[in-house]
């Protein structure tokens, strides 16, 4: 059996390990309050971006675009955000869960954040390129990744790109899910990453043709690239909010379950102590008795 | 009353303007353009620049970065990535971004970092603009 002193050790332990997690939820919780209102300002831009986007498909006829060529799909490529650091619970489990279901041989990996970079080495699955992005993701950032995979779809080296990201729903939930982005076959499938509501796409009076200044060409070409990048952005900020609210909740359970541990091993301290006093004052009426 | 156009101008941080106004002059990339109501519908590309919006007698300033316009005969959208009224704009920090961006820009940067400081660097010049423009 334990001795005091070892169970007085043991608590002092986990009192520590409950004051790290207790603040690491405290941070976690001030940052996703920043992430997520970061994720939501977004929305009102993105919904815009998508009722052009879609007007501007509807108002031009048989405009082609690079970045819309649908190609049979041999190779593609499948950008995996994750996070840079661990402490989240089930967040990158649950994502490179759905990393294994995908075909190894005809995929290749474009990942952000350090946990998904190690996944896909560690797997020995091909890595394409890894970015990193920051606490409160840049547009620059985004730029970046949405650029490479771009170029390439573009070279022909794939021929579809998808992003696996941990969409969040609400504080308690993100749900692990694989979006297409290139190549931006039916408009309306830029909305998806977004969760914009789609009715209001269709409520639009799409039946306006539009002029294009200077051309369409060159105003699509604009608008197309942009609005990828501008997805990516949104998702990037996404998967932030996501990170910080999984990491607040682990860390919550965490830091009830050390309190629990706390509470059984004060009982069990506090019965052994009893019983030792119980134990020496026996000892002592004994001795007593046996002199007298 | 006069027909009115609906302007909406959106950035990725904020829904900057949303109002009815009677007209709108805004930079396109092939130049200035004055937008009435009934406007044939137009999509263009925005330059960094301003926008003066026209409600009543007022004339509502905003500088504005670069960015898409959507016009049709009822509204005019604006996505940018920069919208800021005259009234809140702070030139000593305008004139501050400006500094630090030219000076960045003669360093050596990835093609990246120029696209980001030149955006900046834009972004305070026509606000610099702007300021100086209504102040007259």
């Amino acid at each position: 059996m334990a001795s005091t002193r070892d169970i007085r050790r043991r608590i002092k332990s986990v009192k520590n390990t409950a004051q790290i997690t207790k603040a690491m939820q405290m941070v976690a919780a001030a940052k996703m309050r920043k992430a997520q209102q970061a994720a939501l300002v977004g929305r009102p831009y993105a919904k815009l971006l998508n009722v052009m986007m879609a007007e501007a498909a509807t108002g031009t006829v048989g405009f082609d675009h690079p970045l819309m060529q649908s190609r049979p799909v041999g190779k593609r490529a499948v950008v995996v955000v994750g996070s840079d650091r661990g402490l989240c619970g089930g967040l990158n489990g649950n994502l490179f869960r759905e990393v294994t279901k995908l075909d190894k041989n005809i995929t290749v990996f474009v990942t952000a954040g350090k946990k998904a970079s190690l996944f896909i080495a560690r797997t020995k699955r091909t890595l394409a390129a890894e970015f990193s992005y920051k606490d409160t993701p840049e547009f620059a950032e985004a730029r970046a990744i949405s650029k490479f995979v771009q170029q390439l779809f573009l070279k022909g080296e794939v021929d579809a790109v998808d992003i696996l990201y941990p969409r969040f729903i609400n504080t308690l939930t993100q749900q692990p899910s694989l979006v297409p982005f290139l190549p931006i076959g039916k408009l309306s499938a830029v909305t998806a990453g977004l969760n914009a509501p789609k009715d209001e796409l269709s409520n639009h009076d799409t039946a306006e043709i539009f002029e294009f200044e200077p051309d369409e060409e060159t105003v699509l070409g604009q608008l197309l690239p942009h609005s990828l990048n501008f997805q990516m952005h949104q998702i990037l900020l996404e998967t932030k909010a996501s990170e910080q609210s999984a990491r607040m909740v682990a860390m919550k359970n965490a830091t009830d379950n050390a309190k629990q541990i706390i509470k059984d091993l004060t009982l069990e301290y506090n019965k052994l102590r009893q019983a030792n006093i119980t134990k020496e004052l026996l000892e002592i009426t004994t001795a007593q008795m046996a002199i007298s | 009353m006069a027909a009115t156009l609906k302007l909406e101008i959106v950035t990725p941080t904020a829904t900057v303007f949303s109002d009815d106004v009677e007209m709108v002059t805004l930079t396109g990339i092939d130049g200035e353009m004055g937008i009435y109501p009934q406007h044939m519908p137009l999509m263009t590309q925005l330059a960094a620049g301003e926008i003066i919006a026209k409600k009543g007698s007022e004339n509502i300033y905003l500088a504005v970065g670069e960015g898409f316009v959507q016009i049709t005969g009822q509204a005019v959208s604006v996505l940018t990535d920069m919208a800021i009224k005259a009234d809140d704009i702070d030139e000593v920090k305008a004139d501050e971004a400006r500094q630090k961006a030219e000076q960045r820009l003669s360093e050596k940067l990835s093609e990246e970092e120029t696209a980001t400081v030149q955006a900046s660097l834009l972004h305070a010049t026509s606000q610099l603009k702007l300021k100086q423009r209504t102040r007259r």
